[in-house]
């Protein structure tokens, strides 16, 4: 009997060691990525001729980041790579990929979808003007091109990462001018009980902290963001502290984001049942303690499942190794099984802690005014998704979608959904859970109407 | 209200818009939808507010819509972004050419006038169609509208002129007692009307089947794609006229700008699990076709596909008209993924039909009794 | 002159490169995205599809479609996970009714 094949999508840290796993047993796995190398978001390498060492990129993460990559590095001749390549659809057991134009469906006994996430966004009065950035996508200007989004730049959101990012840009020699976190402390207080299972995370939390206070940066916690200011560009940034004062700071650029969100389209495409994650107030795709959803073969690992972090995703990628060979009727060892489970349980203890330290702000979101744009793709503003929801008759997203394009857009959704739920759940007096979630379409991502075929693997 | 004089099944275009008319002509309505009105065939088909090309037999009742369409603000309150802006059909062959020719001068009988254009003529006034195309048939008075609102625009309209509008009303069991139907709703209870008109699409066939009225009734899911937005420049709907099927791709331009497109070929869908899926072969197939009518749409992104369940008849044409066994019973589906269009005309002549006991509008080729002697 | 909108901290001895930016030349480095090579040069990237204003990307990890330009021939690219390259030509305006829709 030939081996079983398995596909991993992604190559960042739940991936890569997915794929290493399934190495380890004599298989070779395809890994797709849509990056041109490996690594992930977090992890994500800078090019080819850029100089900057792993320290001075990665800081404290560098140890960890030269390992997955030299993981994976040697795994160059065990696994069929397939980079600079788009999963765009899936049905039945049948992944298909685009790369270069050229379009392959590629069969499979196993698939693991290790597809990270990407920040989570709140809309905010003139969140659309050129200058402001998510915050991933500030970070990945920095490590990535070695540019800042800004000569002085707010960051604003909540988060750990919020910290770490106006950090890395302090030391890189952008002005920071200002951290402002929605999350009061208090609420990091309250979560402390859970943070402590992660020591290192913790007291890094804190030295970030105490570095940009040594700098004079400003940072402020539970503040109310109330407007990116500017005409053409950002210019500053409106916010009220808790005191109930508002305040008004220059800027040229905004680096927003709210905790992740994980890409699950390729889930939701493949059929996999979707749970509501209460803690977060989100949709994700509903697996066991190893990785295995409601559809047999199809497997989810790291933060695409789950946001729990990089650490976290790639025990998660293993397990979900494990799990997909078992499956096939492979022999896995047990005790290894059990060792990863326990250690995702501790990740587990620390996300909860984390969505308790930096809650997703939905009473800020509820309340955004009505002409603020939501939906960044089509133009749509939290007024005309109110109107939808009432005037029209909407009870839950796919129908708000259908009637004022909500979530219709090239992103599919991925940066106004979360909002507009919290939108339409309070307009219409309903759980957030019950407006439901926009249903995933085809493709992924945008697909070229020049995409040609290759004939079936 | 659990009595009405209609009791309407079914909450797609057909349904919402008798439900409307019926309004109109002053009968009381209760309009049932198993889940929200126009959100199954009505909402995701193409869009097209075509005449040219339907059976020459379909023209009366196509007019008769066409006039519904230009007349929406008035009649219901916004015009469900239907614009007049005309629509080609464009063939590759001689032959094809010769067919379209010959459709043009029968339908000028009928009140649809359609000007042939050469290739040439093609070049000039719609540059970025493919050099395949050697000729084309226009219709100036036809375009295309948005199938999201039009349904659902009609059921608030409906519900506007004091029809009843039951949502998430799904009909477990229909039967006659005496004169009244007893309409039977999942946890609503009872409803009763001497009327009853079936406008349940694709689950239209179990319905007529519970009364004695089988009929060859199958369902497939369009396959359809939109692109990204794009500087709005292109006003016709325009499709391939071609007896091959892989070769019938469409597409229109709305006027935010998105191109929208289908055809080629159809998808499985299910009146069990209610849902139709876009098979991602077909996806790229379709590419192939929509390459070969405007090359240029290789340069762009499409960002979205979807489906949904549409019913077709064994020979091609709806079911309408009054049941040929029980009085007071009605029917309208089946509409082969061709309903849009004639959508609100089918409302508008079913009222009529309910009201007056007949319709001006000739629909005799698709009464159900057709189907009678293969029951 | 516009202003650069991104400001470079370090990795500045690379190659250079260069593209053509609204028929303009400017300079980029090798190694640079596109967008990364626009806004160190100039403020946006593209106009809104819908009358809201210019747009200079946001996610910058291919996930939000916010840095879709046209090349200067009526193609569609992303600017954040392309690669700029030199002789490049791109658009931060909507193309002319002579590029789009591209005739036959």
């Amino acid at each position: 009997m030939a081996d079983p094949r398995i596909i991993v999508v992604g190559a960042g840290p739940a991936g890569v060691r997915a794929a290493e796993c399934l190495v380890e047993a004599g298989l070779r796995p395809i890994v797709i990525d849509e990056a041109s190398f490996s690594g992930g978001q977090i992890y994500r390498r800078q090019p080819r001729n850029f100089t900057r060492s792993y320290e001075s990129l990665y800081g404290f993460d560098a140890a960890k980041a030269r390992a997955l990559h030299g993981a994976f590095d040697g795994l160059k001749d065990a696994v069929d790579y397939r980079p600079d390549t788009l999963a765009w659809n899936i049905a039945g057991n049948v992944l298909h990929t685009v790369s270069d134009g050229v379009a392959r469906a590629i069969e499979f006994d196993a698939a693991i979808l290790a597809t990270g996430a990407t920040d989570r966004l709140a809309p905010i009065k003139g969140w659309t003007l050129p200058g402001s950035y998510s915050l991933g996508g500030s970070q990945i200007a920095l490590k990535a091109q070695a540019c800042g989004i800004g000569a002085r730049v707010v960051f604003m959101g909540t988060g750990p990462l919020l910290y770490l990012v106006a950090y890395q840009y302090a030391k890189a020699g952008v002005e920071v001018a200002a951290v402002l976190d929605t999350s009061p402390l208090s609420a990091q207080a309250k979560a402390m009980a859970d943070l402590v299972v992660r020591p290192d995370f913790l007291a890094r939390g804190l030295y970030f902290r105490a570095q940009l206070m040594a700098r004079r940066v400003t940072v402020r916690n539970g503040i109310t963001p109330i407007e990116v200011i500017g005409q053409s560009s950002v210019e500053g940034v409106r916010y009220r502290t808790a005191d109930g004062r508002e305040h008004r700071i220059e800027c040229d650029a905004v680096a927003m984001g709210f905790h992740l969100r994980s890409e699950t389209q390729l889930a939701d495409l493949a059929g996999c049942p979707f749970v509501f994650d209460e803690a977060t107030g989100q949709w994700r795709p509903e697996k066991d303690g190893d990785g295995r959803t409601g559809r047999p073969g199809i497997y989810v690992a790291g933060d695409g499942a789950k946001v729990l972090g990089a650490d976290a995703a790639e025990t998660a990628g293993r397990l979900a190794a494990l799990a997909a060979m078992k499956d096939l009727g492979r022999s896995v060892e047990e005790a290894e099984m059990d060792r990863l489970r326990g250690k995702m349980r501790r990740f587990d203890r620390f996300r909860r802690g984390l969505a308790t330290a930096f809650p997703w702000p939905a009473g800020l979101v509820r309340q955004v005014e009505d002409d603020v744009i939501v939906c960044r793709c089509e133009v749509i503003t939290a007024g005309q998704i109110r109107e939808t929801a009432c005037a029209k008759g909407a009870p839950e997203m796919n129908r708000t979608k259908a009637l004022s394009r909500v979530g219709m857009g090239r992103c599919q959704g991925r940066f106004c959904g979360s909002a507009a739920a919290e939108i339409l759940a309070e307009v219409r007096g309903r759980d957030l859970s019950e407006v439901g979630r926009l249903r995933g379409q085809a493709p992924v991502k945008p697909l070229s109407v020049s995409t040609i075929v290759e004939k079936a693997e | 209200m659990r009595t009405a004089d209609v009791i309407i099944v079914g909450g797609g275009i057909m349904g919402a818009s008798a439900a409307f008319f019926l309004r109109q002509r002053g009968k009381s309505v209760i309009l049932l939808e198993r889940d929200l009105v126009g959100q199954k065939a009505s909402g995701t088909n193409f869009g097209n507010v075509r005449r040219q090309g339907r059976y020459l037999h379909q023209l009366p009742l196509a007019n008769r819509a066409r006039a519904i369409w230009g007349a929406l603000p008035e009649l219901i309150g916004e015009d469900c972004e239907f614009i007049a802006s005309g629509h080609l059909r464009v063939c590759y062959t001689r032959e094809q050419a010769d067919r379209l020719e010959a459709y043009a001068r029968d339908a000028r009988d009928y009140g649809l006038d359609l000007e042939m254009i050469s290739a040439n003529a093609l070049r000039d006034r719609f540059p970025y169609i493919g050099r395949e195309a050697i000729a084309g048939s226009y219709g100036p008075q036809d375009g295309h509208a948005n199938p999201r609102l039009t349904a659902p625009a009609f059921g608030r309209a409906a519900a506007r002129a004091g029809a009843l509008v039951e949502e998430n009303a799904e009909v477990l069991h229909i039967e006659k007692v005496g004169e009244d139907f007893r309409v039977e709703v999942r946890d609503r209870g009872i409803f009763r009307a001497p009327v009853v008109l079936i406008t349940a699409g694709a689950w239209g066939g179990k319905l007529s089947a519970a009364f004695g009225e089988p009929v060859p009734i199958s369902v497939h899911g369009p396959q359809m794609a939109v692109t990204e937005p794009l500087p709005y420049r292109i006003a016709p709907t325009i499709g391939v006229s071609t007896p091959h099927v892989h070769e019938t791709v469409y597409f229109r331009q709305v006027t935010r700008g998105n191109i929208v497109y289908g055809g080629s070929t159809r998808g499985p869908a299910s009146n069990e699990t209610n849902r139709a899926s876009v098979l991602p072969e077909n996806t790229l197939g379709q590419m192939e076709q929509m390459r070969r009518v405007m090359p240029g749409l290789a340069a762009v992104n499409i960002i979205r596909v979807w489906s949904g369940v549409e019913s077709y008849m064994a020979d091609d044409l709806p079911v309408m008209g009054p049941s040929g066994k029980v009085p007071g019973l009605y029917y309208a589906f089946g509409f082969c993924g061709a309903g849009f269009q004639i959508g609100p005309g089918v409302g508008d002549v079913m009222a009529e039909l309910i009201a007056t006991g007949a319709t001006s509008t000739p629909i005799e080729p698709y009464h159900i009794r057709r189907f009678a002697a293969q029951g | 002159m516009q202003t650069a909108r991104f400001k470079r901290v370090s990795e500045q001895d690379r190659n250079p490169i260069r593209l053509l930016i609204d028929g303009q030349v400017v300079k980029a480095l090798d190694g640079d995205s596109l967008l990364v090579a626009v806004l160190t040069s100039g403020p946006v990237l593209r106009q809104s599809e819908f009358g809201d204003g210019s747009r200079a990307g946001f996610c910058l990890m291919g996930a939000c479609q916010d840095c879709w330009m046209w090349t200067a021939d009526g193609q569609r690219i992303r600017a954040c996970t392309t690669p700029a390259r030199e002789g490049m030509s791109v658009l931060t305006q909507p193309p002319s009714e002579a590029l789009w829709p591209i005739p036959a």
